[in-house]
């Protein structure tokens, strides 16, 4: 079972973000990130779980050696007593999903609901979704269902990233996803 | 006088809206399950199966339910949330009885005394009509037919209505006038199958999240999709076309695109011929809508509307839908008649992946409006002044059919009847009017005159505040019963947990009191499938026959939709099949729809439209979902939604302060300025109370046929205040 990801399907309407804090191990805290792109423009809204990358980059830049990535190449939340709190692995993770929670010192972020997919269970903002802009299953079962592709790279200018989960993209001859970072950072100074 | 004894500042200290943010104990505490509950949300008319986990007879979270077929485990906001309204520290536990310092607690006897004792004065001195019942479409189907007959045969008033009265009232009226019947035709499950979705005046992503994923599972399958709507909802956003109509111009629009469809014979005569009566005179009423005239009345392109036939015409199978949007207004059955006529025109009905139906908004909407717990309606959908009708239900219920009260006041009527003097005693379950009715000095106005007014409710309501009487009743979870959700079909609620402290189940509360006054043998009954058995031998032959039903069936099949007239019977998914409409000469009849404008149109002194609407997560005027913290986190109140271009004009920015005028009042509150509303509208959610209630400024004119009001379109000003941020 894999974790695909179509955020043009997303209706903003926060179920995920809801169900993540209440996922057994996770005792009120959310995981999940929920954007508007524009609210002033559209509606359009779009959900952040954790991709896991083969090569984790917030587990490269730890300089406390605190994030681990689990056989089945889940990628967790800092250890508690490692982590320095230094926020390294919020800035460099390209798709920003460690999240620095300054009350409990220390770096959260969504687990592929680690305690309930070693249990079979499907994780829980994927099971509750209600557009299917979050689906976990195989990938036969929604390339079967969908039009739209499934695809798992990323490059960031010279960073090549490989997930585990997969983004659903309208344009199937389109084999990976590129981030013209320099222009990207350019809109952000405009 | 019935004002409240404190200020609403000590009310809200004692009785809240507070926030319950953590299950019981708090999220560290061992929440191991004793039990999952298996059930459904009480928050929309989708009835999402849910697991509820219990532990030492407190909800204490959820876990989804993916074999229940409706939502396979998917859930929006509130069903996430709902649990944390259990074990809520704003639970009424006693019932309280008003004294000129606050509520006293007291006990049951002393409590349902003095209902029973204003009850007889109220109705010995001014007549039995004088005292008045409104109940509401969240209850179960037991508790709805329960309603109903406590009002007829216990009370013997004739004014008993529901808040299903501001839902879907005129989609239901234009239902019964156009195929006999008022139930949504087809089953969700034919979404998927179909090839065009048309979705009008339904904001389905905030109102009905779930069937966000039927929409996609039809267009994942090739199907089109086409919004229509003032706002570009979460939904619209995605559709193929989006017809982005002015407030109160449905009918013209839907006029419009069928004139198209005639124009070029897209239409289907034999299932016109064969099936339908009256198309002559819809053919001839269309003739004016040219997509040019259309275009100037509907705001929508004319290249649009004829867009939109074409992609009527070029689907084989279509399913149309709509909710609020179309209903909330004067001319609401005349707009969803409009809708209809496209739909038997094309002879869109009846077929797998093909048909028709309005979602109902309310956690019962369809049931909650089938078994008489309206002005108008006996149990079955019986009419209450059809002489064969009164009958059966009078046998049924062991009275004389001349004892049976006639027609009494809708619920926008009734409430103008007590502010006119003419309704002195009120008792009501489940329902906010204060919030959600048009027009709150009004509805606050009327309140103040009550004599007597009894409550019975979980939560202290902004409404209940004014009341003598609060009789601490049931949240869903409490209790036993089913519920008939927006495709018609009826499922099982269960209780979870039993009412905590003296709480009690609603329908033991009613019953208690139909027996103090004097009518025990008339109403007895041990547990809710008590009632469930005598509702549904009350409906057997009737327009909504429940006679094959019970609730092991229910449960076995996971819901079973109606109508299900006998034990063997599988119940009726699909309705109309091979053009069967429920009429007595089994045809289908067109209605001709002429525009005409809203109560209230702008104008120089009020120029600008505005409408309301939901919130995703809140739920209806906010009782429950106003005390969960995180769905209030997610939207702390209401917002001013308008268009860049009508905030230039106001020199208005996001998060300021705006004062929205009509005649009837203002409601001042933060503008989100959004290109995603028509430049001519404002937007406001309607979930709160007080300085932030929408309906502060809405119209409470009624449409002639249904009397559901004008929620949708009013006609206000603008002004920035000093006060901006």
């Amino acid at each position: 079972m894999e974790f695909f990801i179509d955020p043009s399907r997303c209706i903003g309407c926060q179920a995920c973000v809801h169900a993540c804090a209440e996922c057994e191990s996770h005792r009120g805290v959310s995981m999940i990130h929920l954007d508007y792109v524009d609210r002033s423009s559209s509606p359009q809204t779009t959900p952040t779980v954790c991709m896991p990358c083969e090569d984790p980059t917030c587990a490269r830049v730890c300089p406390a050696d605190a994030i681990k990535q689990t056989a089945e190449g889940v990628v967790q939340s800092a250890l508690q007593p490692r982590c320095i709190g230094c926020s390294n692995c919020v800035l460099a993770c390209p798709f920003g999903v460690p999240r620095y929670l300054g009350e409990m010192d220390q770096m959260m972020k969504c687990d592929m609901c680690y305690d309930r997919t070693s249990a079979d269970l499907k994780p829980m903002c994927a099971t509750v979704c209600p557009s299917g802009a979050l689906f976990f299953g195989t990938k036969e079962e929604i390339e079967h269902k969908r039009q739209e592709k499934p695809i798992n790279r990323f490059t960031f200018g010279r960073q090549v990233v490989t997930t585990k989960v997969h983004l659903m993209v309208g344009d199937t001859a389109l084999d990976e996803m590129e981030f013209d970072v320099a222009s990207f950072c350019e809109g952000v100074r405009g | 006088m019935a004002i409240p004894p404190l200020s609403e500042q000590e009310l809200i200290q004692q009785y809240g809206p507070h926030l319950n943010y953590e299950p019981p104990g708090g999220w560290l505490a061992e929440h191991e399950p004793d039990r999952l509950v298996k059930t459904h949300c009480c928050f929309c008319g989708v009835q999402c199966g849910i697991q509820l986990k219990v532990h030492n007879d407190k909800v204490v979270g959820f876990e989804p339910w993916e074999d229940f077929p409706v939502n396979q485990g998917k859930l929006c906001p509130k069903g996430v949330k709902r649990y944390l309204q259990n074990n809520h520290p704003d639970r009424l536990l006693h019932p309280l009885i008003r004294t000129d310092g606050g509520f006293r607690e007291a006990d049951w006897e002393a409590a349902l005394s003095l209902v029973v004792e204003n009850v007889q004065r109220i109705q010995d001195q001014y007549g039995k009509d004088a005292f008045a019942v409104l109940s509401g479409a969240s209850v179960t189907n037991e508790k709805a037919y329960l309603m109903g007959k406590f009002a007829r045969v216990a009370l013997q008033t004739a004014n008993i209505d529901y808040n299903g009265r501001l839902c879907m009232v005129s989609a239901g009226a234009a239902n019964k006038m156009a195929f006999g019947l008022d139930r949504a035709a087809n089953p969700w499950s034919d979404i998927p199958l179909t090839q065009l979705v048309l979705v009008t005046g339904s904001n389905v992503g905030e109102c009905f999240p779930i069937l966000t994923d039927y929409l996609w599972r039809a267009r994942d399958n090739g199907a089109k999709f086409i919004a229509i709507d003032p706002r570009m909802t979460p939904v619209a956003r995605t559709a193929d076309l989006f017809l982005p109509v002015r407030p109160g111009r449905d009918s013209a629009l839907m006029n419009g695109i069928l004139h198209v469809l005639i124009e070029h014979d897209w239409i289907d005569h034999d299932f016109i011929n064969a099936h339908t009566k009256g198309f002559e005179s819809v053919q001839a009423a269309v003739a004016e809508y040219t997509p040019q005239r259309t275009a100037e009345i509907s705001g929508v392109p004319a290249a649009s509307i004829v867009r939109a036939a074409e992609m009527w015409a070029e689907a084989g199978k279509s399913m149309l839908l709509h909710a609020r949007g179309i209903e909330h207004h004067t001319k609401g059955v005349e707009n969803v008649l409009s809708c209809i006529n496209l739909v038997l025109a094309t002879g869109r009905i009846g077929k797998p992946g093909c048909g028709y139906g309005t979602i109902t908004g309310q956690g019962n909407g369809q049931g909650g409006r089938e078994h008489g717990q309206r002005c108008n309606q006996l149990p079955g959908g019986r009419d209450i002044e059809n002489p064969q009708h009164r009958a059966e239900i009078a046998r049924t219920w062991k009275i004389d059919e001349s004892d049976l009260p006639h027609v009494g006041l809708t619920a926008v009527e009734l409430m103008d009847a007590v502010d006119a003097g003419q309704i002195k005693g009120l008792l009501s379950l489940s329902f906010n009017p204060l919030v959600s009715l048009p027009d709150t000095k009004l509805t606050r106005s009327a309140l103040e005159k009550l004599e007597f007014y009894a409550v019975i409710d979980p939560f202290m309501s902004e409404t209940a505040r004014y009341a003598d009487v609060v009789l601490a009743g049931s949240l869903q979870e409490e209790d036993e019963g089913t519920v008939t959700n927006g495709e018609g079909r009826v499922v099982r609620i269960r209780q979870a947990v039993p009412p905590p402290g003296n709480a009690r189940v609603d329908w033991e509360i009613i019953v208690d009191i139909a027996h103090r006054l004097g009518k025990e043998l008339l109403f007895p009954y041990a547990e809710p499938e008590d009632l469930f058995r005598e509702l549904c031998r009350a409906s057997a032959g009737g327009p909504v026959d429940y006679a094959g039903l019970n609730y092991a069936k229910i449960e076995q099949r996971n819901g079973v939709f109606w109508p299900c007239p006998s034990r063997e019977h599988p119940g009726t998914p699909r309705l109309f099949e091979d053009g069967a409409f429920a009429h007595p000469d089994g045809k289908a009849q067109f209605h001709p729809v002429t525009y005409r404008p809203p109560d209230e149109d702008v104008d120089a002194a009020y120029p600008i439209i505005m409408t309301s609407g939901r919130v995703v997560s809140q739920y209806l005027s906010g009782t429950q979902t106003r005390r969960i913290g995180p769905l209030v986190d997610q939207c702390p109140g209401p917002q001013i939604e308008l268009h860049p271009r009508l905030a230039e004009q106001y020199d208005i920015q996001s998060g300021d302060m705006v004062c929205v005028e009509s005649r009837r009042s203002s409601v001042t509150l933060p503008a989100l300025v959004v290109r995603t509303i028509r430049p001519n509208t404002i937007f406001i959610p309607y979930h709160w109370p007080g300085e932030q209630a929408a309906n502060r400024v809405t119209n409470r004119a009624l449409d002639p046929i249904s009397k559901i009001p004008e929620f949708k379109v009013c006609a206000v000003r603008l002004r920035k205040t000093e006060a901006g941020v």
